[in-house]
């Protein structure tokens, strides 16, 4: 019997990753190391104006005084920052005027990992930024949303055609003063997508940004800034891949939202870094600061999350909850395997009166992972009649993995009504014998069962991304049995 | 059918089955009964395919197939169906996507194409009706927050559904009330033919009032130690299981 179940999670731990493949793409980057010359280097190659030259030179210096922090339950190898090439991009053609300019092999690429860069595929109401290595590729459908006067741009493009919005928001969630981390991203963030969405307007389609990270030995930093003006309404999405390869790769991201009076923003993120080998050799250090401001009155975000790859994950999508009624919403999937460690969760920050948030994580742990759930609830002073639910439950597969819950409330009001409720489960030879009598395989009868389990989240993603969590999901635990 | 040899199990070397002998053939109904501890469910999980036990000694055929040889899904698609005495809850999963599954696996290993939906809708809505099991309950998570009764109600319907060839009925008549145990042992009967055969395991002959049995086994520390027609059931029933264990006891 335990044999079977170490044969079942030896298969789980077998499974390949499918995106581990990497593209020979002419590859322009700078030498390995960080400094205050590299910082420059980026701003130049970027062609920036001298205010961001500014901004990137202050949290660079702010970065030095910091330490990596080590408070959160994982084990992490030393990171050497100068072992790291802090700038990549593909060679490319000054201008992009079609597809038929990209090049071919990064063609290939997106052609492999299922991203609609093609024109005709476009029609399928998914409008993508494709951020290979630190630059953004290609934006689709631009012109479809400017007659609404919706941006949507790589964040390079951004700094220069918008520059007043940028400057304005940038920095306005997330400081250069907020985390090691952060701070290292304000330094020498390469790009990454910007979005706004005029007042009233409500986005008809999908925004998406697939990142990807192809080159060896380079760091991906990124930012995401969206900010959704009075009225107007966004759902975002996320996809990530990287190759498969034995060192660990640092991704340092920073995605910033603001929502103002009334508006509303979805964002929703599968992310499926490379996870390392089933050895634990290699994979993705994910270290990302996500934050949303409610600002204007009756304002919402929610944060989806589907959490499968990554050697070790990091992260908090949180809510300010500024505004007076405003809404947040977090629902979180996180499945470690093998090696894995996540350590993930939430931050509902509550300061407006009658605000109300929401927090359901589920996670899956297999193999050898340790998996944890960090959340806190501060409700200020001044927050009257703040609300919140938070549901944490964790499935553990084998006994071999950990799961781990770590609630934190700061209630400094006392007309805040808060819960919480935790679950720890595993799944049951009882529940995986019944559905054996009735036919189905034991690796159906664990999909089937932890689909069940996550269900609450899934569905709260756009369809065509639940229909792919729910594969990866299977791929990723297929038959493994606790 | 199904032709029991001989058999034995055991569970941390403690051995519960003591050379069991059966043989069921289509169209018959067959009553297990005997005191708590006797080794009904034991004989019925093993069955099943149940790994909790191991089979030591003896063989187990199913349309002379080595029934002891596959796997509990095989043995599932190969038409044999095991109602729960305690049936498991699954949350999230829906009842509806649950038998669908189960339904397309059986089709699937008997290279039959797989239901539509819409066809899948059609026949669970002719079975829902055939065994009055409540619309909600397959628009529910798998036996989540079932009663008692409503969950044995599902086994019988989830029976209707994958149509086998042997039932084993563990103790379905367990925690029903009067009307609950009517309906279900109706959906039994219903789904009655001569093609198949059900084995009904039972402490009492109230459920044997409803599904009338051909033969009625009693069974007494891991073996048969009686078989006769349904009157024997009635014989228990008043002398209850004390005149049995005087005469077996070792």
């Amino acid at each position: 019997m335990a044999e079977d179940q170490d044969k079942i999670l030896e298969e789980v731990t077998g499974s390949e990753y499918k995106y581990g493949f990497s593209s020979d793409i002419e590859t322009e980057t700078i030498p390995k190391g960080l400094n205050e010359d590299v910082v420059r280097i980026i701003s130049a190659k970027k062609e920036e104006p001298e205010w961001l030259l500014e901004y990137r030179l202050k949290a660079f210096e702010y970065w030095k005084t910091l330490e990596q922090p080590n408070w959160a339950k994982l084990n992490i190898a030393p990171i050497d920052f100068q072992d790291i090439i802090y700038y990549a991009a593909p060679k490319q053609k000054p201008q992009l005027d079609s597809m038929d300019d990209v090049d071919p092999e990064l063609k290939a690429t997106f052609d492999k990992l299922g991203i609609p860069l093609e024109e005709q595929k476009i029609l399928s109401g998914v409008a993508v930024d494709a951020v290979i290595d630190s630059v953004s590729v290609k934006t689709t459908f631009k012109e479809t949303l400017a007659e609404k006067g919706i941006i949507f741009c790589s964040f390079s493009e951004a700094v220069k055609e918008f520059p007043d919005l940028v400057k304005k928001y940038m920095g306005s969630v997330v400081p250069y003063t907020d985390n090691f981390f952060g701070a290292l991203n304000n330094a020498v963030f390469s790009d990454g997508s910007f979005v706004y969405i005029p007042k009233g307007v409500r986005c008809p389609i999908e925004l998406s940004t697939y990142f990807r990270i192809n080159a060896m030995n380079t760091g991906q930093f990124e930012r995401t800034l969206i900010v959704a003006d009075d009225d107007s309404y966004v759902s975002y999405l996320e996809g990530c891949t990287a190759p498969q390869r034995d060192e660990n790769q640092l991704h340092a991201a920073i995605v910033e939202i603001v929502a103002m009076e009334r508006a509303e923003v979805k964002y929703s993120t599968v992310q499926n870094w490379y996870p390392g080998d089933k050895n634990g050799k290699g994979g993705i250090y994910n270290f990302v600061t996500k934050r949303a401001l409610c600002k204007g009155d009756y304002s919402k975000v929610m944060w989806t999350q589907v959490e499968t790859g990554s050697a070790i994950t990091w992260k908090y999508p949180s809510c300010v909850l500024m505004g007076d009624h405003s809404i947040g919403e977090f629902y979180s999937v996180a499945v470690t395997n093998n090696h894995q460690q996540a350590d993930t969760g939430t931050k509902m920050i509550h300061i407006g009166k009658n605000t109300s948030s929401l927090i359901v994580s589920k996670g899956v742990s297999a193999g050898k992972s340790q998996n944890s759930y960090r959340g806190l609830v501060r409700v200020n002073k001044k927050a009257e009649n703040a609300r919140n639910f938070s549901q944490c439950d964790s499935l553990l597969m084998g006994d071999q993995c950990g799961a781990h819950t770590f609630p934190y409330l700061e209630i400094n009001n006392s007309s805040a009504v808060v819960e919480h409720e935790a679950t720890t489960s595993k799944i049951g030879e009882d529940q995986i014998f019944y559905c054996n009598t009735r036919g189905l395989s034991t690796e159906d009868a664990v999909g089937l069962i932890v689909n069940g389990y996550v269900k609450e989240v899934i569905n709260q993603l756009p369809m065509e991304f639940a229909v792919e969590a729910q594969k990866l999901l299977q791929i990723s635990l297929e038959g493994s049995v606790g | 059918m199904l032709e029991i040899k001989d058999l034995h199990a055991k569970i941390d070397d403690k051995e519960i089955l003591r050379g069991i002998n059966l043989t069921v053939k289509p169209g018959e109904v067959h009553a297990i009964m005997g005191p708590n501890g006797s080794g009904k469910s034991t004989l019925s999980s093993v069955l099943a395919g149940s790994e909790v036990f191991d089979v030591s000694e003896g063989s187990a055929s199913f349309y002379g197939k080595d029934l002891l040889d596959m796997p509990a899904e095989d043995r599932a698609r190969e038409g044999l169906f095991y109602s729960f005495q305690y049936p498991v809850e699954i949350p999230g999963v829906s009842m509806v996507n649950f038998m669908r599954t189960a339904v397309n696996e059986h089709r699937k290993y008997n290279e039959l194409k797989p239901y539509t939906a819409s066809e899948f809708l059609k026949l669970m809505r002719e079975k829902k009706k055939l065994v009055e099991i409540d619309s909600n309950l397959t628009n529910r998570s798998v036996n989540e927050g079932f009663s008692g009764g409503e969950k044995k109600k599902n086994e019988i319907f989830q029976m209707a559904m994958l149509q086998p060839k042997v039932a084993i009925l563990d103790e379905t008549d367990s925690g029903l009330d009067i009307d609950a145990l009517r309906i279900v042992a109706n959906g039994v009967n219903k789904l009655k033919s001569e093609n198949n055969a059900t084995i009904v395991i039972t402490h009492y002959q109230r459920l044997l009032d409803h599904i009338v049995p051909d033969f009625v086994h009693v069974l007494y520390k891991g073996r048969i130690v009686m078989s006769a027609g349904k009157e024997l059931a009635h014989e228990l029933e008043e002398k209850g299981y004390d005149w049995i264990k005087k005469q077996f006891e070792d």
